[in-house]
């Protein structure tokens, strides 16, 4: 009895104590990666933070100032803009019927390698492909001319279609492979369920698979959207870097490795860093107003 | 809408086969089930129940076969076209809805009006007793509870057959008993068709109007609960029905209806329920109807332990050549001690070797 009493006045150990408030023997295993993350992130962020705090002229803000004040260069968020959204959409509104036709094969390792590839060969091959296949003299030219759609050659290449053509190509297969993920991950017998209570294809889409979808799509539109919106190559290779493709990478590299002002350069990765951010934190805060725990049906 | 919607009088399942690859995991199931009938599906684990209930729903295609209602041939249909309720093995509730949202949901696909909705979902959430935990969240919920929001998802849309995979076995012994007549209560005011899966004989005694004896994909017995427990057509079924002991002997002859079996030396008499081409044949006995004679006939055995049983005691003995076999006793018994073993004629069943 008395022993009972006792166990009780020491209460739990250090150890139990820190385990209920989450810590234990491997927390330790995090510290590895809060090393590089500063190493390899905070440290440069806050360097190039400061730098673009110091520009030419001497003033705290003068870059912001200077982009801010020049349509050339402020235009260059909407254009990156223009060219990110609706590619990271279209690509999500294609990736999705197609995941859920995918979910039912079996041979599901095959074309997740032949998706995968894209991703390996990266932008400029898939760019180098894009200007022959579309050139004058490409098949898709050839092909619509001797079809008698074309009289002469369409240039879809050096400009806003080029790119955006590029960014579904090299982002489709990212996009699809993390919504099928997502999709797999779904409970089938949720379905079965919704069936046998009579909710149709589409109701079953809409009341069960949707609401459970939407946390995951709305990860995978931020990082689609992340890749897309940091977009260099293509828009140098098959756009139009001067005009209508001149996206903020460019404004950035050009600061940095044309007019050697690192300062600018700096303060325009910032801007881009924020816009980014901006919409990164108002589609996850969207999420929240979902329902976000496991997609399965059960726990017994 | 649905055709399941519409009464029926009678489902025909006509030789409904389901392969898997190269595994058969029904092999041609014939049976009829009136309207108003509770059905036990009884088997062992991996026999092919769920299959069953997931070809009649509609979840899965039949590989052969047909499935009618009346002259309706329903195994065309997809399950939202059918119409039948199901209580699935894993409850498969809609983690993202509440519990009264779960119930809901049926009766909002077939486009019930709120009020009405809302009126049926409380007296769904009442029948299993869900009354307060109405506004969680399925994962929020104990087994139990979860298994209980999966019996009132099916049958608040009242549908004229419903599916149940094992509905209860999540639940306690008092919760377990209480469903058990809340399902039954429910069946009978509704008037539907109940298909219940179950590994429990003792569920399916007291539930069914009907039970359904079903072993690697074939029925192997259908008959009333009565007919199942005191007659067992084969040994797999009996073991089924309780019938623990099962011992080797050689028959010896007939004696009127009773079989005579020698049983390592001893010769004792049962019913025959299996022919025998051989002399070999198994003697089934339920550990009940075993009990000490307290004569020097019946098997001897060797008492090994001894269990207090509340209304007696339950012993184990092991015979001469290392059998054990479970009886009753009315008074407690030693250890070690030697007891001969004994039981009514018509409490033997006797296999033989076409069992
Ligand atoms: N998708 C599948 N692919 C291959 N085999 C399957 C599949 N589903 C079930 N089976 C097999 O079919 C047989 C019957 O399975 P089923 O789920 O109907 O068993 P059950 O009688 O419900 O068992 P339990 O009582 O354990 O739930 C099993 O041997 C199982 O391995
Ligand atoms: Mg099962």
């Amino acid at each position: 009895m008395s022993a009972v009493l006792e166990g009780r006045a020491e209460g739990p150990t250090l150890r139990q104590r820190l385990a209920a408030r989450g810590i234990d023997g491997a927390t330790l295993l995090v510290l590895p990666c809060v090393a590089l993350i500063l190493g390899l992130f905070i440290y440069p962020f806050l360097y190039g933070l400061m730098l673009s705090f110091e520009p030419k002229d001497g003033s705290l803000f003068g870059n912001y100032a200077r982009f801010f004040g020049d349509p050339f260069l402020y235009g260059t968020i909407f254009k990156t803009l223009r060219l990110a959204f609706p590619v990271t959409l279209l690509n999500l509104l294609i990736a999705i019927p197609i995941a859920f036709r995918v979910r039912l094969m079996r041979r599901q390792r095959l074309l997740t390698t032949l998706l995968v590839l894209p991703i390996t060969l990266g932008t400029v091959l898939v760019a180098e492909g894009m200007l022959f296949y579309f050139g004058p003299q490409g098949w898709f030219n050839r092909a619509l001319m001797a079809a008698g759609l074309l009289s002469t050659p369409i240039s879809v290449l050096n400009g806003y279609w080029g790119v955006f053509i590029s960014l579904v190509l090299t982002g489709f297969p990212f996009t699809f492979l993390l919504t099928l993920s997502y999709v797999t991950g779904i409970d089938p017998s949720l379905e079965n369920a919704a069936a046998t209570l009579g909710a149709g294809p589409a109701a079953r889409f809409r009341e069960v698979f949707l609401p459970l979808l939407i946390p995951g799509l709305a990860i995978t539109f931020c990082l689609s959207f992340v890749q897309a919106y940091s977009v260099l190559p293509s828009a140098v290779l098959v756009g139009d870097p001067a005009g209508a493709t001149r996206v903020i990478s460019i404004a950035a590299y050009q600061a940095a490795f044309e007019e050697y002002d690192y300062s600018m350069a700096s303060a325009i990765a910032m801007i881009m860093g924020a816009v980014q951010l901006l919409v990164v934190v108002a589609v996850l805060g969207c999420r929240s107003l979902f329902y976000r725990g496991p997609a399965a049906g059960a726990k017994g | 809408m649905t055709v399941g919607a519409t009464t029926f009088k009678q489902l025909h399942l006509q030789g409904v086969r389901r392969e898997f690859d190269a595994f058969t995991a029904l092999k041609g199931l014939d049976l009829t089930i009136e309207r108003g009938e509770f059905i036990a599906l009884l088997g062992p684990s991996g026999c092919g129940k769920t299959t069953a209930l997931n070809c009649i729903a509609g979840l899965l295609p039949v590989s052969g076969g047909r499935i009618m209602l009346d002259d309706r041939r329903v195994d065309v249909l997809r399950p939202e076209e059918r119409g039948f309720g199901m209580v699935f093995q894993n409850y498969a509730l809609f983690p993202h809805m509440t519990v009264r949202k779960n119930i809901g949901f049926g009766l909002r696909m077939r486009g019930v009006p709120k009020p009405e909705l809302e009126k049926r979902v409380d007296a769904a959430l009442a029948a299993v007793r869900l009354e307060s935990q109405a506004e969680k969240l399925p994962g929020q919920l104990s087994g139990g509870q979860q298994q209980r929001v999966a019996i009132a998802r099916a049958i608040v849309v009242e549908p004229p057959l419903v599916l149940m995979d094992e509905p209860l076995s999540n639940l306690d012994a008092k919760l377990r008993l209480e469903m058990r007549q809340e399902i039954r209560r429910i069946h009978q005011s509704l008037g539907s068709t109940t298909i219940y899966v179950t590994h429990d004989q003792e569920e399916a005694l007291s539930l069914a109007d009907r039970i359904v004896v079903l072993r690697d994909g074939a029925i192997r017995q259908v008959g009333t609960p009565a007919e199942l427990y005191a007659l067992p057509a084969h040994l797999d079924v009996a073991d089924f029905m309780g019938f623990r002991n099962r011992v080797n002997g050689e028959l010896v002859g007939m004696e009127g209806e009773d079989a005579l079996l020698n049983i390592e030396g001893t010769v004792i008499r049962g019913r025959m329920r299996a022919a025998s081409a051989s002399k070999a044949a198994v003697a089934a006995i339920r550990p009940d109807d075993l009990e000490p004679t307290g004569t020097d006939s019946g098997i001897p055995v060797r008492v090994e332990a001894v269990e207090y049983r509340g209304r007696g005691f339950h012993g184990v003995g092991v015979t001469a050549s290392g059998t054990e076999l479970h009886f009753a006793s009315p008074y407690p018994l030693q250890r070690g001690a030697a007891v001969r073993l004994g039981a009514d004629a018509g409490r033997v069943l006797v296999f033989g070797d076409a069992r």
